[in-house]
Formats: structure tokens, sequence, C-alpha cells
């Protein structure tokens, strides 16, 4: 393959090539994950890789990051050629990683997780302590040193990623879907933090499914499909149609436009939701509640949007509607029957499909099988089981049924769920909670790390379901997602929802962002 | 198709075998060390048994059997039960009570015995679940507490219990009348003992096992639980119940162990009544990757080094200790050879779709991204 750059346009070719890969192949039991992959990053700038989901781009990434062992091709990086044997060589070498996927030890502080492996440059102290406020001044991360993994949302999670990086002093940093989490006021600071990165002369390797956002901030366009590249372009003269048909091969369709179904019978009735905040250690009730006085409805035919910033207690509110959050109090209704006191099998049974907000934790058992993972949380219900015995042979047909509805990619239905790659992963959840018509669909950021093309088939998905009278309580940090599928959008707002509701058809992504930061605040009358 | 599965078997059969040959290897270093006859030792212990020895094999792998299938549930949850050893002891004594005193006659006071040492075994174990549900005590620790706790338990209640023997001092319960005990059998032709009637009862727990741990919704949410607690709540599983119920799965399969003996030569629960077993069905459970037919074969395994090394101190004049180096290597060494096997399968593997692809690309084809 060969990187076509026309020659001489703007500075993204001139500078020095800090990451050179050539030749760049891997396989996995049953894929090629990577073959023939070239690509160029230069210094000082941002350079994304755009593809499908399955594409290969987690993948060589990893191979860059020292994690997996490429079957073939050189890696040079400052002009050295390099074995990166292990994250720790990439280290050396200057490489650092945001893994899609965080990689967190739950139970430690922000200190111990940063200074974990890395004892030795400013020790496990003050001194670390202070270099770690040091940077998040710099950059804006708001990290707090002392506070509990455990208790931060994927937000906080990823600053803390990004904080590990800088920490090590790396000068090449690759961000793995950074701003699937992010809301639009996030992302532009992320964004603002990328420039200067770039100004000081790092290297940033950006991957993202959001192409907009890939042409606002990169200089550099790599395109990759099914394994190999096929273009490298600089962002400015592209349009993120044209990346998009690049990395499906083919047009792409648009969205339709829908009629409302929304219906006037409730499906799901939310009154006085409260969540108490978790007892901190001695000091007792000190922090504001998780939810507080939490009121909605949800009608047949209806999609309700949430929008909020990452932490204001839409997890907490999806959970407590699963009957995850014991503290809870207040009712919960579906189709008028009270659900408190029902565990959370027995809320799935009456009907209830749940996408959670981190797949990797609560939606999926990564060390089995694709088909034991259609039955998980569907574990009491056909065609999964037969009496008391899981029906293996109906879960497997199912399953491969799934894997076809839904375009996951995958060899097949007896590969581990660890195999997948992040929106196939994802497209399988869903397909398994679409799955056995569900009343009510409660979905945190159903197409989080899903490609353009999958994520207009899911949106398709969810729209059929609810002509035919799904309700659906719709999380999503991206806002045009938000806009484009729900009836009604709300704005949470530190626990609590913003009162007055934004019509779809009106409101702009900036109304919205400002609501959910709660700029101008306390005048809770700036809602339509 | 069948050439895959043959391949994926012998790659199943290489780790074992793998860690057999390296326990070996570390076991003769120790013996040359030590200088002691290397060829010596190993002559004897790899000899064939005789029918008297294959009996015993046969009989102390059924106690091993049962003592890592109960150590296996446990696994399956992440849950590691240390308690197995003390679980067996009250259960045993608990089983010895009942049926010395024949409360009912004939075969129903063996089933009453039995079902006696399940549910005060499972109890034992049911106090660690109780304390990690509602306290949060690790059931590593408690389960360790509680076999000490059971050997003073057990001690205490043997002397209470005893029946006075005045041409021995051995303390022991009442024997069990004629009529409950197991009978043996003859396995093997020629042998002047018998194997344990209770193996039977140890193969229907095998496959009881085996049935509610991949069959079953049970088992089903019994592993999840034990691949990610998380995801089990979210899928709604109740992970305490699970965690309890398991413990007490485990403790009524750990209630059986002292049982054949107990049944089958014993007849009394004494103070020499064997003890130790509950560690053995660690190192076994391991062994076996909580495979049922796994379990069997480090059952087996474990069995025939015992017997075995029995002779070593008077052929040899080495103590039969050194297979207890063997096994405890067997461990360890079991552990790395899976991981080592199971990344040479991945290599493998990968190895021919790289091959395929080549193929492929030199027929001209585009190559595709999923093969398969
Ligand atoms: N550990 C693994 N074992 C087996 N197959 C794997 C493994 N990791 C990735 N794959 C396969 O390699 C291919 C590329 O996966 P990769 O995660 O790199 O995709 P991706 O481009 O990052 O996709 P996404 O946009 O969905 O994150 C996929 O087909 C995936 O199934
Ligand atoms: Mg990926």
């Amino acid at each position: 393959m060969t990187t076509s750059v026309p020659d001489g346009t703007t500075n993204p070719e001139t500078g020095d090539v800090v990451v050179r890969l050539r030749g760049i192949g891997k396989t996995f039991p049953g894929v090629i994950a990577n073959h023939d992959i070239d690509i160029d990053v230069r210094r000082g700038t941002v350079h994304a890789i755009v593809g499908e989901n399955g594409a290969g781009k987690s993948t060589l990434m990893k191979i860059l990051y020292g994690v997996q062992k490429p079957d073939s091709g050189t890696i040079e990086i400052h002009g050295r050629p390099v074995d990166l044997g292990s994250p720790s060589d990439a280290i050396g070498a200057g490489v650092g990683m945001v893994f899609q996927h965080f990689m967190l030890a739950d139970n430690f502080t922000v200190l111990e997780n940063v200074v974990l492996g890395a004892e030795k440059l400013h020790g496990i102290g003050d001194a670390a302590r202070a270099e770690i406020r040091r940077l998040s001044e710099a950059y804006g991360l708001d990290v707090d040193p002392d506070v509990l993994v455990e208790d931060l949302g994927v937000g906080a999670r990823q600053r803390i990623e990004i904080l590990k990086v800088l920490y090590r002093g790396a000068s090449v940093i690759i961000l793995d879907e950074p701003t699937a989490v992010l809301v639009p006021q996030e992302v532009d600071e992320l964004f603002d933090n990328l420039r200067e990165l770039k100004a000081e002369g790092l290297a940033v390797i950006f991957i993202s499914h959001k192409l907009d956002e890939v042409l606002s901030v990169a200089d550099t366009v790599t395109v990759v499909r099914r394994g190999t590249t096929v273009d490298t372009r600089p962002a400015a003269g592209v349009t993120s149609r044209q990346l998009a048909e690049l990395m499906v091969g083919s047009e792409l369709p648009s969205p339709s436009t829908e009629t409302s179904t929304v219906t006037d019978q409730p499906v799901l009735e939310v009154r006085d939701l409260t969540l108490p905040a978790p007892t901190a250690g001695l000091a007792g009730t000190g922090g504001r509640p998780l939810l507080s006085d939490v009121d909605l409805t949800i009608h047949r035919g209806e999609i309700l949007g949430v929008a909020g910033v990452e932490g204001n207690g839409q997890a907490e509110l999806v959970e407590a509607i699963m009957g995850m959050r014991p503290g809870a109090t207040g009712s919960v209704r579906l189709f008028g029957a009270d659900l408190g006191g029902l565990s959370t099998r027995r809320r799935r049974e009456a009907g209830i499909g749940y996408i959670p907000e981190d797949r990797h934790r609560h939606a999926l058992l990564l060390d089995a099988p694709l088909w034991e993972n259609r039955v998980l949380g569907h574990q009491t219900r056909e065609p999964n089981v037969s009496g008391p015995f899981i029906d293996r042979k109906g879960a497997r047909t199912d399953t491969q049924r799934i894997v076809e509805e839904y375009d996951v990619r995958t060899p097949g239905i007896d590969v581990l769920a660890r195999a997948l790659s992040g929106g196939n992963q994802q497209k399988l959840i869903i397909g398994r909670e679409m799955t056995g018509e569900p009343s009510l669909l409660v979905a945190a950021h159903p197409t989080r790390g899903v490609d353009v093309g999958a994520q207009a088939a899911i949106w398709d998905h969810i729209k059929r379901a609810r002509r035919d009278g799904l309700a659906v309580l719709l999380i999503s940090a991206d806002l045009d997602e938000l806009i484009g599928l729900s009836d009604t959008i709300r704005v949470i707002l530190r626990g609590r929802l913003v009162p007055g509701a934004f019509d779809p058809a009106t409101v702009t992504p900036q109304q919205l962002g400002s609501a959910m930061t709660g700029a101008g605040d306390d005048a809770a009358g700036d809602v339509a | 198709m069948t050439d895959q599965r043959l391949k994926r078997l012998g790659l199943a059969l290489a780790a074992p075998a793998l860690a057999l040959v390296a326990a070996f290897l570390i076991t003769s270093l120790v013996l040359v060390v030590a200088g002691d006859s290397v060829g010596g030792v190993w002559g004897q212990i790899l000899s064939i048994p005789e029918a008297r020895g294959l009996t015993n094999i046969v009989n102390s792998a059924t106690v091993y059997y049962l003592s890592g299938v109960a150590v296996a549930i446990g696994f399956r949850m992440n849950l590691f039960n240390i308690g197995v050893d003390g679980q067996y002891r009250v259960a045993s004594f608990a089983a010895a009570v009942v049926a010395g005193e024949a409360w009912l006659p004939g075969w129903l006071n063996t089933a009453a015995a039995i079902l006696a040492a399940m549910l005060v075994g499972a109890a034992w174990a049911g106090i660690a679940g109780l304390l990690r549900v509602t306290r949060g005590v690790s059931e590593v620790i408690s389960t360790i507490m509680l076999n000490a706790i059971a050997t003073a338990l057990v001690a205490f209640l043997l002397r209470k219990a005893a029946v006075d023997d005045p041409g021995s001092n051995i303390t022991a319960t009442k024997e069990i009348p004629e009529g409950s005990r197991i009978p043996g059998f003859t396995l093997f032709p020629g042998a002047p003992n018998q194997v344990y009637g209770f193996v039977f009862i140890a193969i229907v727990v095998g496959v009881v096992y085996w049935l509610v741990i991949n069959k079953t919704r049970f088992g089903f949410d019994l592993r999840a639980t034990g691949l990610s607690e998380t995801a089990a709540v979210a899928s709604g599983i109740d992970v305490k119940k699970m965690i309890l119920v398991s413990m007490l799965l485990s403790g009524a399969a750990a209630g059986l162990v002292g049982l054949p003996i107990l049944f089958g030569e014993a007849f009394a629960y004494g103070s020499t009544f064997q003890s130790g077993l509950g560690f053995a069905g660690i190192a076994i459970a391991l062994l076996g990757r909580n495979h049922p037919v796994g379990i069997a074969l480090g059952a087996l395994l474990f069995a025939f080094l015992d017997e075995q090394s029995n002779p070593l101190q008077i052929v040899q004049d080495v103590s039969p200790d050194i297979v207890k180096i063997t096994q405890g290597v067997i461990v360890l060494t079991v552990v790395i050879a899976y991981e080592v096997v199971r990344r040479y399968g991945v290599r493998l593997e990968q190895r021919q779709v790289a091959a395929a692809l080549d193929a492929e690309r030199r027929t001209g084809s585009t190559s595709k991204e999923v093969t398969g």
C-alpha cells in the first residue's frame, strides 16, 4: 500500500516523522486484524485514524504501544527501528496510550493509579502529588489525586488516563476513541488540550468514529479498511462524507426523518426518585444526593432523551431504574405496576431491555463465548432456557441471528467476547437487548464506539421498535444522537432533572450544552 | 473439524503432561542435591502397582476427588474455600455420631448419616459465606479460622461422644452397625482389600457437578458471577445469594470427603481419623482445571504418588515426603504450563490464518477481514 499524500501541501507533510509504520501485519484466530499497514506520524500534528468497527485500528495501536506483537512489519520511532515487547518498552520510546477501555485499578486512588509502575519518576508521595496537580492545571484536566477511582465516572477516568500518559513523559500520545464519553464542551476542552500538546511538539494519534470531530482537530487522516491502510490525506480538503465512504468502500445511507409515534399510554413512570450520597467515611452524610426527586414519564412509542455532563446522575438514574441501587427511594412503575422491591432480574423479565454504559464491566462476560453472552441477562427466558436448563441450541441459533441482523463482525459465535472489536461488542449487546420485544429499553450510550454505518443501522432498529410501541430511556453524550432520536429531551444536572422539556425539533446542541453545564444556572426559566 | 478437535484435545493434554515432566525434573534435582538415588526412587514410584496397591489408589482417589470437587465449586465462582479441611472433619464426625447412634435401621441410617454430613459441612461453610455477604469478610480468612475452630470443636465433642474402650487409649465414636456400612467390592482380581462402595457416590457427585455447572441456569449464573461480578449484577444475578449458595454447596460436597473412609474402613470417627484431605483438594482442583474429568485424573495421580511412595523408606531409605514435593511442584508447574500451552495454541492458529491468507493472495483474490 502507498500513502497517497500529494506533494508540497501544508505543514503536516513537512514535520519530522516520529512514528513510521511499515508493512504491519497481525492475525488472530480466524481474523486478519492488520495487514500491510503503512503510516507516518509527524511531530506537532494530530493524526487521526478512522475506519469501520473491526477495521483494525485498536489492534494497530496496541502494536504501537507494545501490548501486542506484530506478525510482520517494522516500527520506527524518532528514526530508530524499535522492537516493542511491552508497554514499558513503548513508554521508554516515548509512546503513551489511552485505551478505548480504561485500565485503572478501581480501589486505588488517582495518585496510586498514576504512579503505579512509574514510581521512579516522582516517587509516590508529595512530589508525585504535586506533579499530578501541575499537569492537571496545565492541561485543565481537573483531576484530584486523592479520590478513589471507584467513585469516578467515565469522563474523569479518561482524564486520569491522559494524565498518566503525560506523567510518564510521552512524546507520542495515542487516544483510542477519547471523545465517545465526552459532551461537546468537554470535547472542545480536550481538543484545546490536544492543540497545546501539538504546539509543544508532541504527536497525537487520535481514533474516533465521529468524523466531524476528526476533521476539526486532525491535521492528517488515515483511513483503515479491513485491516489495511487505504488512504492518507490532509484533513483540510476532505469532507466527513468522503471519509465515511472511504471507510466503508461504498456510499452511506442518509438518515430518514420520522413522524412521531408517541402515544398517551405511560410505560415508565418515575416519581420522586432519590438516591442519597454514599456515606463517605466517618464524615457521614456530607455530599449532595446522587439523584434528587427525579420525575419522568415515558409513553409507548416514545424516546425520552436525557442529556447531561458525565457524572451528573445519569448512571445512577439508569441503575436505580434497573434495581441495582438498593438505597433508592421514590417510585418506579412499569405499566402502572410498582417495581419497588423487585430485583434486577424481575425487572428485566417484566420487559426492560438494558444497555449499560460500560460494556466491559456491565454488559459482557469477556472470557465467555458470544453465545453465552447472548444468554447473559436473559438467562431465565426463551430461547435461552428450557426449564432449569440452558438451551444451548436455542441460544446459539439466536446468537447467530443477532450476529447477522446486527452485522456483528466475528469469525463465529464460539469466539470469546474479548476477541471482538469494541464496536462489534456493542452491536451484539444491542441485538441482545432488543430481542424478546422489550416494552422499555434503558439505553446508555447505545452507539458509543460504533462506526457511522452501524450507528445508522442501530438507530433504524430502535426507530422500528419504537413504531411498534417501544418506550426508550436514552442517555447519550452524543447530542446529535439525542436530538435525532428523541421525542422529548430532558437535561440532568447534579442529580436533578432541569425543569421543562426540550423539543428536539427546535433545540440546538449549543442550547442543550449550556443547560447541561448549568450556564445561566438557578434561572430555571431558560427552557422551551 | 474433527482434525481441529483432535488438535484441541492434544493441546489440552499437553499442559498437564508438560507440568508432570517439569515436576519430575525438579523432584529429581532435589534428590540429586540430597544425594539420593534418582533412578531408584523413580523406579519405585513408577513401578506397576500390585492389585492391593491399585485398590488403595482407587480408594484414596475417591476421597481426593470429593475434596477436589468441593474446592472446584468455589473456584468456579472465584471463591477460595480453604475450609474444606475443617468442613469435612466436622461433617465426618457428625455422620459418625448419627450412624453410630443408629436411630434408624440399616440403609436409612446410612442415608441419614450422609445427609447429616452434607448439612453440617454446608453449615460450616455457610458461616464463611454469611460472613462474606453480610460483613465482607474474605472467605479465605474465615475458612482458615474455621479450620482451626473445627479441629478444637471436634476434639472437644469427641471426648463427650466417645465410647469408653478400656482396652485402648484411642478415643472414638460408637462403631457403625454392620447393616449401615457401605460394602466394598473387588475391582482388581487377587486383591486382599476392597474398593470402597462410596466410589459410586463420588461418580454421581461428579456427574451432578458437571450437569449443574454446565447445563443449568443456576450453573450459568454461578460461572457468570465468577467471570464478572459487575456484569452478573447487571444481568440480574443476586450475587450475594450466589455466594452464599455456592459456599453451602461447596460445604455440602466437602461434607462427603471423609465418608468413604468412615463407611468403608474406619466405621467410627476417632482421634486418628485422616486429616489434611481438604488441602489436597485445592491442588487437585487446580490440576484438573475445575473440570470433573480433570479432577478425577488429578485425584488418581495424587493417590498414585501417595501409594507408590509408601515403601520408599524401606526400599530406598528415602522419606516418602519426597512425593509431597512432587505434588506441590505439580500444582505450580501446571498453572504455568496451561498458560504456555494456551499461548502456543493461539500462535499456532495465527500461523494457520496467515498461511491461508498468503495462499489466498497468491491465487489473486482479495483478502478478507474475517475468514471462516
Ligand atoms: N485479542 C483478540 N483475539 C482475537 N481477535 C481479535 C483480538 N483483538 C482484536 N481481534 C479482531 O481483530 C479485528 C480488529 O479489531 P480491532 O479491535 O483492532 O478493531 P477496531 O478497528 O478498533 O474496531 P472498533 O472501531 O470497533 O473499536 C476484529 O475483527 C477483532 O475481532
Ligand atoms: Mg477499537
